[in-house]
């Protein structure tokens, strides 16, 4: 079978807003873009994101582009890497701007300015008081910037391939990354795709804990793409959990629903925050209701027939209050659930939000893996950005409305260095097809015939072990039991078959191929989380609830060929500014 | 055979073949960028689907062609379709996803 080829300047794997901003820019240049997306491109998971982006603009209170780095490193817990959060913070003003300029219908301040809303983690004067850093487009943000991205796009005559899998990256001998094998949804035909750099910007991996806010696209496939082609993935034991989604089905219900009176209780009706946060009880941080909910369930006091969730309870606060002030939640309630909160308690578990880990980068979105030269050598014509990568500017802990940022920024700066790139790499270098053939053969592997386990049966036991084993309760035994468990479930997926071979529109052999894509970002996940013996940002452990800058102020690195892991230093020195020296979080 | 078996052709021989074809293109265009609608639109394919007459397939079509945002300003009841057809089809969606 030969499969036909493709060639373009640059190609971009992903249309969120990551891949949309360096397309954009690309495009612009006169160069040759292609975009693959799984999904219609404005149906990407950036559509989504309601509460908005992060820039010092100071147009509520005063603000400074130093304090939101400050912000931010604080918040990543001293791990994320201070230069790219330098490039990061002062670049977010004038991409603010710029998505204004491109037509981003931002809510207005009377004097006709940005209104900007104050967010937690946000602070003037290096820690002092609330700053107000968030800039919206009232409730919709994500839609506001992916359909204007989307458009300008159009414009500049970028080439989509619409509902486009991508399987796996194409390398040469040498180890640079000549492009990807792509298939196409409806007809199930392949095509090789060929570039002179490639940008992955698949977004997050949800999908991979049962309970999520994360869309079913998020099912970090660049991140094992780039696994299979031999490039570590970094910090994956840092994912972050809000605690209360609905339970069994994942959208969040916000903390202001515990900010206006709510409550959780177990399944005795005991009002159980008593126990563990008898100052904050219910407003205490989220890592600490998140697994004080999980230790009522693991001892027995769920709700429900499988004792599997806890209740949060709003019927006290009345009718008027519930529905005015959280109608966001009574409608989720009504729809999904078939209840109205101001009379019946929300089923409620903690639930998968946001990745920090990812795809190793340099702040220009370059690629860098560990290599003959040093921990950090540019994998050549590989680029990645947006939540599927690590730059890291959230380290251990993302603030809110700095992932919006993060994809805007590093997807822009990945742009930019994709035309230097090929600028200085005007020709495609050559593809053998034996650099196509790892591609080709794990697509085929899909195609073996006879008896076997779904792929929904795996994936279902897949996200159920995850959120067991990986999930907000992790200590040394937990995680050991499900690194073994995890192993043989992978071995399960080489005996699961498609009952459905036929080429066009075959749902379920994506849905096979993302299995795999799971399997691989989820033992990166649990076999990083394993290795760090400390508590830092999002990752708590039981067992060294504290963190340990001496031993762990490192990132880590998982490889897939043999499970390996490995770390490399943080990067503690800004681009013009000192550092921060690590410090104790406290809000 | 459960909701989804039974929209398996290799499981369900007596599925009207064209009608399995139409789910599967359809089962993709349900996948969509938010989870609430994931949820909302995957269990209406299983469970509410077949149930529609032909005029009704071809407004879940329709349907499925509007932007995320306004899909969901309509299913979450914050907005009301302009026309009668997509209204009625958005409580039945509701009303599959509560059965
Ligand atoms: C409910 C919710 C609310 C949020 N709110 C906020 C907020 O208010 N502020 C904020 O800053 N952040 C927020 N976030 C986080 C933020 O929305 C995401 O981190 C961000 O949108 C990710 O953008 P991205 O460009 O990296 O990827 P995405 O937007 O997820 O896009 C990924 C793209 O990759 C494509 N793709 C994936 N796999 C493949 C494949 N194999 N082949 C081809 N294409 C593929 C998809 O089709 C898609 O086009 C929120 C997240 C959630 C879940």
């Amino acid at each position: 079978m030969t499969i036909p080829h493709r060639k373009f300047d640059a190609l971009i794997i992903g249309a969120g807003g990551a891949g949309l901003n360096a397309a954009l820019r690309l495009a612009s240049a006169d160069l040759r873009v292609a975009v693959v997306s799984k999904v219609f491109p404005t149906r990407s998971h950036t559509v989504a994101a309601q509460g908005g982006v992060n820039a010092a603009l100071a147009n509520v209170f005063p603000d400074d582009w130093h304090w939101h780095m400050f912000d931010t490193v604080k918040g990543s817990d001293y791990l994320g890497d201070q230069d790219a959060i330098e490039y990061m913070c002062r670049e977010a003003i004038p991409t603010v701007y710029e998505l204004e300029h491109a037509g981003v219908p931002f809510s207005r301040l009377d004097d006709g300015t940005i209104y900007q809303r104050a967010f937690g983690g946000q602070s003037q004067n290096f820690g002092g008081d609330q700053a107000a850093r968030t800039c919206a487009a009232a409730d919709r943000t994500g839609h506001a910037i992916l359909h204007t991205l989307y458009q300008q796009n159009v414009r500049a005559r970028t080439h989509f391939f619409d509902e486009f899998f991508a399987i796996d990256l194409i390398r040469d001998e040498e180890g640079a990354v000549l492009g990807a094998l792509v298939l196409e949804i409806e007809t199930g035909a392949t095509l090789v795709i060929e570039a002179k750099a490639t940008l992955i910007a698949t977004g997050g991996y949800g999908q991979v804990f049962r309970t999520t806010t994360n869309a079913f696209i998020n099912t970090g496939d660049g991140m094992a793409m780039a696994l299979r082609a031999g490039v570590p993935l970094m910090d994956m034991e840092f994912y972050q959990f809000h605690p209360t989604g609905v339970a069994g089905k994942g959208m969040l219900i916000t903390e202001g629903a515990r900010g206006e009176g709510g409550y959780l209780i177990n399944g005795d009706g005991e009002r159980f925050m008593e126990r563990y946060a008898p100052r904050a009880l219910d407003l205490a941080s989220r890592d600490v209701v998140a697994r004080s909910m999980v230790t009522e369930i693991r001892e027995g006091r769920g709700c429900g027939p499988n004792k599997d969730h806890v209740m949060l309870k709003l019927d006290h606060l009345g009718a008027e209050v519930v529905h005015h002030r959280l109608p966001g939640i009574t409608d989720i309630c009504r729809v999904f659930l078939g209840i109205d909160p101001a009379k019946a308690p929300i089923p409620v578990f903690p639930t998968a939000h946001y990745a920090m880990g990812g795809i190793p980068t340099d702040r220009f979105a370059r690629v860098v893996a560990p290599a003959r030269h040093g921990p950090e050598e540019v994998v050549p014509g590989l680029y990645a950005a947006g939540e599927c990568a690590c730059v890291s500017v959230h380290g251990a802990n993302r603030l809110g409305g700095n992932s919006l940022l993060d994809i805007l920024v590093f997807g822009r700066a990945a742009g930019t260095d994709i035309l230097q790139y090929v600028a200085e790499n005007p020709n495609h270098r050559p593809l053998r097809e034996a650099d196509l053939e790892p591609a080709v053969t794990r697509l085929a592997r899909w195609e073996r015939k006879g008896e076997g386990e779904t792929v929904a049966a795996v994936k279902a036991d897949l996200r159920k072990l995850m959120e067991d084993h990986c999930g907000v309760f992790r200590d040394d035994d937990t995680m050991a039991v499900g690194v073994e468990k995890l192993k043989a479930l992978r071995e399960r997926v080489e005996h699961a078959r498609l009952k459905d071979q036929s080429p066009t529109f075959n749902t379920a052999r994506i849905e096979a191929l993302e299995l795999d894509n799971l399997v691989d970002v989820g033992m990166a996940t649990l076999m990083s989380a394993h290795a760090r013996q400390e508590s830092r940002g999002a990752h708590s452990r039981i067992d060294h609830p504290a963190r340990d800058d001496e031993r762990w102020m490192k990132h880590s690195l998982y490889s897939r060929d043999g499970d390996r892991m490995d770390f490399k230093p943080v990067r503690t020195k800004p681009l013009t500014v000192e550092s921060f020296p690590p410090k104790a979080r406290v809000y | 055979m459960d909701r989804a078996d039974r929209l398996d052709p290799s499981l369900n021989p007596k599925l009207d073949p064209s009608l399995a074809a139409e789910v599967s293109r359809l089962r993709w265009q349900c996948r969509r960028g938010m989870l609430e609608l994931d949820l909302l639109l995957n269990r209406f394919l299983d469970a509410g689907f077949v149930e529609l007459d032909p005029a009704g397939r071809t407004d879940f079509v329709r349907f499925l062609g509007y932007q995320d945002q306004i899909i969901h300003d309509w299913l979450m009841g914050r907005a009301v379709p302009a026309d009668a057809p997509l209204r009625r089809l958005v409580v039945r969606i509701q009303q599959a996803m509560r059965a």
